[in-house]
């Protein structure tokens, strides 16, 4: 008898301790959890896929858009089942999802810098070009050309342009009487900052460089035509005469006392905003989409800020440049692509879809064929023209008038070369005052080694 | 009794039965991804396409100066834990222990509640507060103390205090139990007959508790060294990612995600992972050997 109760409580003891390994496993599992799942469209949809984002006002984005498709084509209705990871777990299951081969979704975002991951050799991405084709001729080239494969077959749809350019907090410029309009060069953009550091008895900084983010070697490897990937069949070289003009002009600014470093690395992070609101700098450098976090982070700004062209070396260079992004993807894995592809490219790039990514988004379009329609880019009704002194279209039609829009390449070298100028170089540089030179011929030794 | 029964019941079947589900786990999550690991090593992947590359892989590594970084790194990490998280927890499990703690239970609870909070949110909070602007409570601090901000994350002297800060916060109350358990096993008699003997408090701890917590001693420094080998989410979240400042952050498991995920290598992450089990391997059997835990028996014992 004794045995058999003792048996008993044995047993019990195990399947306590196996449900709590449950349990363990049920709270690991949440981490990886998406943070909202919802889904759109009717049950009895043409065909039902599935939509994985890392953002929450994409997929809010895309959910209008169906129904909106749905509406107009009611013989062939979608419905798509949308969810949202955090920026890195995302990324990690589309990886293992696609090299396993089973579980990754049909339709899927992925970040610019991830990217050229997906587009090698046995690239697991839907051939997109017939979708893309009734807007190939009116959407900007070059970011077609960034979510293509080595091949230049069309595999990503793109969000927005990204167009750099400078914001400027005229408030302060005003307030000392300085003229920031007249600013064409860097030459120009230096002087301006030692007459503001001597205004304000070097309070307020001209710019913050950044430690963690290459957007200023961006804009100036575009600036002077050059390209540290070498585009798809080229060699990487970073050791170009634009990236140590800018390193160089930027230790300058930082010795004089006229620009400071990015607090954590970029002014995209809530310490940047802090200094953007705190008045601690006057101006920067950085993409169209930037406006939204205005709207979302400062919008006591509003009023305050102005946007014009980024100085350039030489007068009479092309000034901007497409920065970051998102292109749309349908996986090899989904099973109905056809639709699938057509519905991307009309979600994201028609008349319908241009007009949500403007007003809602606020980003600059990449569909060109909008850009001076009067209704679509001017009207009041749009948060970011009436918040900003000048309406971001103009600047965005003066750059397109000029053909000003430049492209950086992202290949298989992008995130070894964005890694080590982020972790090593710039800080070698910006911190710690290393020799340009030195810290660039560091920077290629080690790429060339890794990418080997 | 019929069939089923007999072979349920049967003395030399059961045995298997019971030890079944842990072999199979130890199959399916432990000896399979082991031995595939090992076999990508040796392989470049992509996307369902493997092709054979023999040593290639550890040809670069053994060259890779990111990696050499990575390595320094996670063992400078792991001896600076087995530094902190060894002796203080003793010491803080025999302070709670001792007659003149009271509410015991309230302190055990105080200690290991970090424990059971997520690595993500208490990251995020250790960046927060060790953030490089004026605000951040760290630099609040310096400004009480006259002293002006600093960029913490952004040194390594500096940045390690916050990671070794995080790091204690989050275990010192996991060690201290597994040392408060050991000394609950240890017999009070051996503690009266020393009171008789009229030894003093120290050499109560240095003669009977340190040599008889021994066992545990070699478990926690076991379990220590290769979680501090293995270190990744700590430094991923306190500097928000995989890319810190001049890699002060980069840790072998880091440098595996970066390579396997971040930059798509599996195979020369895979690589990385065989390093580290190899480092890992060679420093447990010299500790367990040096400690005597296991080794050959010496004559007459």
């Amino acid at each position: 008898m004794k045995k058999k109760w003792l048996a008993l409580l044995l047993s019990a003891a195990m399947v306590t301790s196996m449900s709590s390994v449950v349990m363990a496993d049920d709270a690991a599992a949440e981490e990886g959890a998406p943070t909202a799942v919802t889904t759109v469209g009717p049950d009895d949809a043409t065909a039902k896929y599935e939509l994985w984002s890392f953002v929450d006002l994409h997929n809010e984005f895309y959910g209008k858009m169906v129904d909106l498709w749905n509406e107009q084509n009611p013989d062939r209705t979608i419905q798509i089942t949308f969810s949202t990871y955090p920026y890195a777990d995302h990324h990690n299951k589309l990886m293992m999802s696609l090299q396993a081969g089973s579980g990754a979704p049909d339709m899927c975002d992925i970040e610019i810098g991830q990217f050229p991951n997906y587009t090698g050799e046995n690239c697991p991405l839907y051939d997109l070009s017939e979708a893309l084709a009734p807007y190939e001729d009116s959407v900007v080239q070059s970011r077609l050309d960034i979510y293509s494969r080595a091949d230049g077959v069309r595999v990503g749809v793109p969000t927005h342009v990204g167009a750099a350019v400078m914001y400027w907090n005229a408030e302060i410029f005003e307030q000392y009487g300085l003229d920031y309009k007249s600013v064409k060069t860097w030459d120009d953009y230096e002087a301006l900052g030692e007459q503001l550091k001597e205004a304000s008895n070097g309070e307020v900084y001209l710019t913050s460089v950044d430690t963690g983010s290459v957007d200023w070697m961006w804009i100036a490897m575009a600036q002077n035509g050059e390209d540290w990937t070498g585009g798809p069949d080229g060699e990487v070289n970073v050791q170009l005469d634009s990236v140590k003009d800018m390193l160089t002009r930027q230790q300058k600014w930082l010795n004089d006392g006229i620009a400071m470093i990015s607090t954590d690395g970029h002014v995209d992070l809530e310490a940047g905003f802090k200094n953007i609101m705190d008045g601690k700098i006057a101006s920067f450098p950085k993409a169209m989409w930037y406006m939204s976090r205005f709207k979302d982070y400062m919008p006591e700004m509003e009023g305050k800020y102005d946007i014009t062209k980024i100085p350039v070396f030489e007068e009479g260079q092309p000034s901007s440049v497409g920065i970051g992004g998102t292109g749309t993807v349908v996986t090899n894995q989904c099973e109905n692509p056809e639709l699938a592809a057509e519905w991307l490219a009309w979600a994201k790039l028609s008349e319908e879809g241009e007009k949500y990514i403007w007003n809602e988004l606020g980003f600059d379009v990449c569909n060109t064929a909008y850009w001076s329609d009067e209704d679509f880019a001017y009207s009041e009704d749009n948060y970011y023209n009436t918040f900003f002194r000048v309406k971001p279209y103009e600047i965005l039609n003066q750059l397109a008038e000029n053909d000003e829009i430049g492209r950086i390449y992202s290949t298989s070298a992008s995130p070894t070369i964005n890694d080590y100028f982020c972790t090593t170089t710039l800080n070698e540089v910006l911190e710690e005052g290393m020799d340009v030179d030195e810290a660039l011929q560091e920077a290629q030794d080690y790429i060339a080694f890794a990418i080997s | 009794m019929n069939k089923a029964k007999k072979i349920l019941y049967s003395q030399k079947v059961a045995p298997f039965v019971f030890s079944l589900p842990f072999c199979i786990s130890l199959l399916v999550f432990w000896l399979y991804p082991l031995v595939t690991g090992i076999l990508m090593s040796f392989q470049t992947v992509d996307f369902g396409v493997t092709t054979w590359v023999g040593f290639q892989h550890y040809k670069k590594l053994s060259a890779d100066p990111f990696f050499k970084t990575a390595v320094f790194n996670s063992v400078e990490y792991m001896v600076l834990t087995l530094l902190l998280l060894v002796p203080i927890p003793m010491l803080l499990a025999v302070l709670i222990e001792s007659r003149i703690t009271k509410a015991r239970g309230v302190w055990k609870i105080i200690m290991y509640i970090p424990a059971l909070t997520s690595v993500v949110i208490s990251g995020m909070l250790f960046r927060l507060m060790f953030s490089e602007g004026d605000g951040s409570q760290m630099n609040q601090l310096m400004h009480l103390l006259g002293q002006s901000s600093i960029p913490w994350l952004k040194s390594k002297g500096t940045g390690w205090v916050a990671l070794l800060l995080l790091c204690m916060w989050r275990w010192t109350g996991v060690n201290m139990l597994y040392f408060v358990s050991g000394l609950n096993g240890i017999d009070g008699a051996l503690y009266e007959s020393a009171d008789i003997d009229g030894t003093n408090p120290w050499q109560k701890f240095w003669y009977i508790t340190l040599p008889l917590l021994r066992p545990t001693t070699v478990y926690v420094i076991t379990i220590s060294v290769f979680a501090g080998l293995s270190m990744f989410l700590e430094s991923f979240m306190l500097w928000n990612g995989n890319s810190s400042p001049k890699n002060i952050g980069l840790t072998i498991v880091g440098y595996l995600y970066k390579r396997g995920i971040e930059t798509n290598e599996l195979g020369y992450a895979c690589a990385v992972g065989v390093v580290l089990m190899i480092i890992a391997l060679v420093i447990n059997f010299i500790q367990l050997f040096a400690t005597g835990t296991i080794g050959f028996k010496k004559k007459g014992e």
